[in-house]
């Protein structure tokens, strides 16, 4: 729901801004107010290929780099924007016209101001060609990126785009320098390695393999915050390494995926660790089976409906991701903006699937399907095993067709498979993470993130588009509700559980997740006890 | 005599070479997975274009037998190509990775030979003793037991349960500065994986090793200096064991290869920096010109490390400088 009104932050907004964070867990020790200085030791899991952010889009990269770059904006846990390089913004009544205000002292890390000229630069130029998401968005929906003076941007769209305002998060638009990067080539520029950005943390070293090192950058724009003298990311490649790190104490913080989830239960266990789910409400990851609707069996709705109800997804939720999930009822996260909870259910019901799969009409061969599983650790190999299982039980007759995560996002790209297991970001909006899995102009081969089972409905498209234009948020949720119930009444796809991932970390350190995109964020609030 | 051995040893090393590379080009290649697709997939999103850029920028675009002519001609030049997803040359890449590598295969590698070497002399000197029977049963279960799971039991005593070595890295958060410490830094981070590492093959050259001593003690000329009088201590030293020990020699030298193979799990779980970790995740992200770049690397070391041992073994064994051998 977009504000349109214009905001001018200052330290007193920042103040009420903070204490709405109150609801987030935190230490008593936080009542002490920060601590200057010490270091915080991250991991990188896996070791980031390159700091070259928005020319990689991975994880590591993010997390890293989020601590060097910024964005315009941040989001807070309830999807609100909140100030980063961008002080101030105000969106016309028309939804057309998108103006921010932008810091007026903020510099790079070499020293040289930060000014709209580097933010025309990154999202009319370099990300235009390196961002894979922001060009496709700039290309469908912005007319005119303009500065206006030195500290104010303007973008211009050619249509109404509600989603618009959840685009500056520091993966979707990092704002990189223009002096740095104009006129080279941006994949090859050496910067990326050793980077230069705005954010409260300055690169420092790079030992391959082992560590990257950050510093604090003392002239940062916020004199009220970036706290830590140092920040420390080890590159621990093993999982039960990693957890040995943590029990250690050589290592502060866990961010969502570093330890398995049984093992994130124990930690949170421990004594002196604090443990919260809060702080992915941007990205909020959402799992589901993806069924190749373009041939037997999963063309026919019957079959689709006896997966949903073939499998328990508390099961699912409770025993395998041990709690660390909620079951899901449809495509979009109960957790952002537009959900809709009255929709079609499919409660467990093995007996139920059993018979819809005898009404299919199918039998044989065509009911000998293939199961992909996500190559991303043992929850998922389990979650598949158990999916397999419960296929079966129903009448199907599912074996699973184990993959690296190469051979995973070639099955996925190039349709050839039956049953996927797949998660997706929902970027705090439906038009920007969930409508790109069921738009039928986006069945496209060459990535796992498109509509790769095939999904197409002229209605669904239609809903898709009218509310990614609308500018009246009551017309938008009942443009998303409508569209929800029929992706659900479709079994577009199966969803099984919103990921509830948890950041990890030792009482001494607060501040830890201090927004939606959680560890991934700039950390510049955070402090560690003496 | 020997300088032209070299010379044809280092002929056929490069035939070697050649066929290497053709062969890792091709099944790397055929693996299911173009770094392309995954690296659009990683970005969250990504259209056609975006992806056919991708190809075109890492040349994949082209045909593979193009493409091969492409890196068949850099490597003549001596270069191994450039990493789109690190941006970085390989060579450059792999040169900061092997020092840590040989340091941990190298390190691993002596201390496989020292206690194999005397685990099987004493076994096999001391044949059917009780001595003989506990040396063989713990190079048994070293042999049986999965390399990972070893350096996982090493973690949890000697690191979570002792607290005497690291658990991982190569080096400390905070590194000393001066270099004596740094030395033993390095050192004490080093203990756990090239034991675990080293271990494991040491249960393989102690078992040949007391097999060898066992057959050697039965020859004529350990009888005839027995007969002589000659005190056991130096038959050992003298007759036995510089006989015995070359065909743990031989092995050792095929096992090199081995050894490196077997350090992409210990670099894994001791987050060792080293080569080995560096194709581990190539290959998951599917970066053809690191993959063969490792590739190509460990090859020719393996090479190298023959033809030396093929050297050295000349020098250990005169029969075979002569031709006396049988």
């Amino acid at each position: 729901m977009l504000n349109k009104t214009s905001f001018a932050v200052t330290r007193r907004m920042a103040l009420l801004g903070a204490t709405a964070l109150l609801t987030l867990p935190r230490t008593a020790l936080a009542q002490t107010g920060p601590v200057e200085g010490g270091r915080l030791v991250l991991i990188a899991r896996p070791e980031p290929a390159t700091l070259g952010l928005g020319l990689n889009l991975q994880a590591p990269t993010i997390y890293v780099g989020g601590k060097i770059f910024e964005s315009l904006l941040t989001y807070t846990t309830d999807l609100e924007p909140m100030p980063s390089l961008a002080k101030s913004w105000s969106i016309s009544d028309d939804g057309l016209t998108y103006r921010f205000e932008l810091q007026q002292n903020a510099t790079w890390h070499d020293g040289t101001p930060f000014t709209s000229a580097d933010v025309v630069f990154t999202a009319d130029d370099m990300m235009r060609s390196s961002h894979p998401r922001w060009k496709l968005l700039a290309e469908t929906y912005v007319e005119r990126i303009e500065a206006d003076g030195d500290f104010a941007v303007t973008f211009t769209l050619r249509e109404p785009f509600s989603a618009f305002i959840y685009a500056f998060e520091l993966s979707s638009l990092p704002i990189m320098a223009r002096h740095v990067y104009e006129g080279t080539d941006y994949r090859t520029n050496p910067a990326n390695n050793a980077p230069i950005g705005t954010g409260p943390f300055k690169f420092v070293s790079w030992n391959r393999g082992q560590s990257i090192e950050l510093e604090r950058y003392e002239d940062y724009w916020d004199d009220s915050a970036a706290h830590l003298e140092r920040v420390t990311f080890l590159v621990i490649p093993d999982a039960a390494s990693r957890e040995t790190a943590f029990e250690q104490q050589m290592v502060d913080v866990l961010r969502p995926g570093d330890v398995e989830g049984f093992v994130a239960r124990r930690l949170s266990e421990t004594d002196d660790v604090v443990m919260t789910t809060m702080g992915e409400e941007f990205y909020a990851p959402h799992a589901f089976i993806q069924m190749n609707l373009r041939k037997p069996p999963f063309d026919n709705l019957k079959i689709r409906q006896a997966v949903m109800h073939a499998v328990d997804r508390d099961f699912i939720s409770n025993n395998i991701w041990f709690g660390m999930a909620a079951p899901a009822t449809g495509p979009v996260s109960s957790r952002t903006a537009f959900y809709e909870p009255d929709v079609t259910p499919y409660p467990f019901d093995i007996e139920k699937a059993q018979s819809l799969v005898a009404e299919s009409g199918l039998s044989g061969d065509d009911l000998k399907v293939t199961l992909t599983p996500l190559p991303y650790g043992q929850q998922w190999d389990r979650t598949a095993e158990y999916i397999a299982q419960q296929l079966t039980q129903a009448g199907l007759d599912v074996s699973i067709k184990g993959v690296d995560v190469s051979g995973w996002a070639q099955a996925l790209s190039t349709w050839e498979f039956d049953l996927a297991l797949n998660y997706t970001y929902q970027y705090a909006h439906p038009a920007l993470g969930v409508a790109r899995h069921y738009l039928s102009s986006n069945i496209i081969q060459g990535t796992p993130a498109a509509n790769n089972e095939g999904y197409s409905n002229p209605e669904a498209d239609r809903l898709f588009a009218e509310a990614a234009n609308s500018v009246d948020p009551e017309e938008t949720q009942r443009l998303y509700s409508e569209v929800q119930k029929l992706l659900v009444d479709d079994v577009a796809l199966g969803w099984i559980f919103e990921m509830r991932s948890p950041t990890i970390y030792r009482d001494t350190v607060n501040e830890v997740v201090t927004s939606a995109i959680g560890a991934m964020d700039t950390m510049k609030a955070t402090w560690k006890a003496a | 005599m020997t300088y032209r051995i070299f010379l044809t040893r280092l002929g056929n090393g490069l035939l070697v070479l050649i066929g290497v590379a053709i062969m890792n080009f091709t099944l790397v290649h055929m693996a299911p997975g173009d770094p392309a697709m995954i690296f659009a997939g990683e970005a969250g999103g990504g259209d056609e274009t975006y992806v056919e850029q991708l190809r075109e920028d890492m040349g994949l675009d082209k045909p593979l037998v193009t493409q091969f002519a492409i890196y068949a001609g850099d490597l003549l030049r001596g270069d191994l190509g450039y990493s789109f997803r690190n941006q970085r040359d390989v060579a450059g890449m792999i040169a900061e990775r092997i020092p840590a590598t040989l340091l941990l295969t190298m390190t691993a590698f002596g201390i496989a030979l020292i206690i194999g070497v005397v685990f099987g002399m004493l076994g096999g000197w001391f044949r059917n003793t009780l001595l003989d029977r506990g040396l063989m049963i713990v190079t048994l279960v070293l042999y049986a037991t999965p390399l990972f799971w070893l350096a996982m039991m090493f973690v949890l005593l000697f690191s979570v349960r002792l607290g005497w070595f690291p658990p991982f890295g190569m080096q400390s958060v905070l590194v000393p500065d001066a270099p004596l410490e740094r030395m033993l830094d390095v050192g004490r981070h080093l203990v756990l994986p090239a034991f675990s590492l080293g271990l494991f093959y040491a249960a393989t050259y102690a078992r040949l090793m007391r097999a060898s001593v066992i057959n050697v003690s039965n020859a004529d000329f350990v009888k005839t200096a027995r007969a002589k009088g000659v005190p056991g201590g130096r038959i050992l030293r003298v007759h036995v064991l510089r006989n015995a020990i070359l065909p743990v020699f031989s092995l050792a030298s095929v096992q090199i290869g081995q050894l490196i193979g077997g350090a992409v799990l210990t670099e894994t779980v001791f987050a060792w920096p080293g080569i080995g970790r560096l194709m581990f995740d190539a290959i998951l992200q599917r970066d053809y010109p690191v993959i063969l770049g490792v590739f190509l690397t460990t090859a020719l070391l393996v090479i190298l490390v023959n033809i030396a041992t093929d050297l050295l073994y000349r020098i250990v064994d005169p029969r075979i400088e002569t031709g006396a051998g049988s």
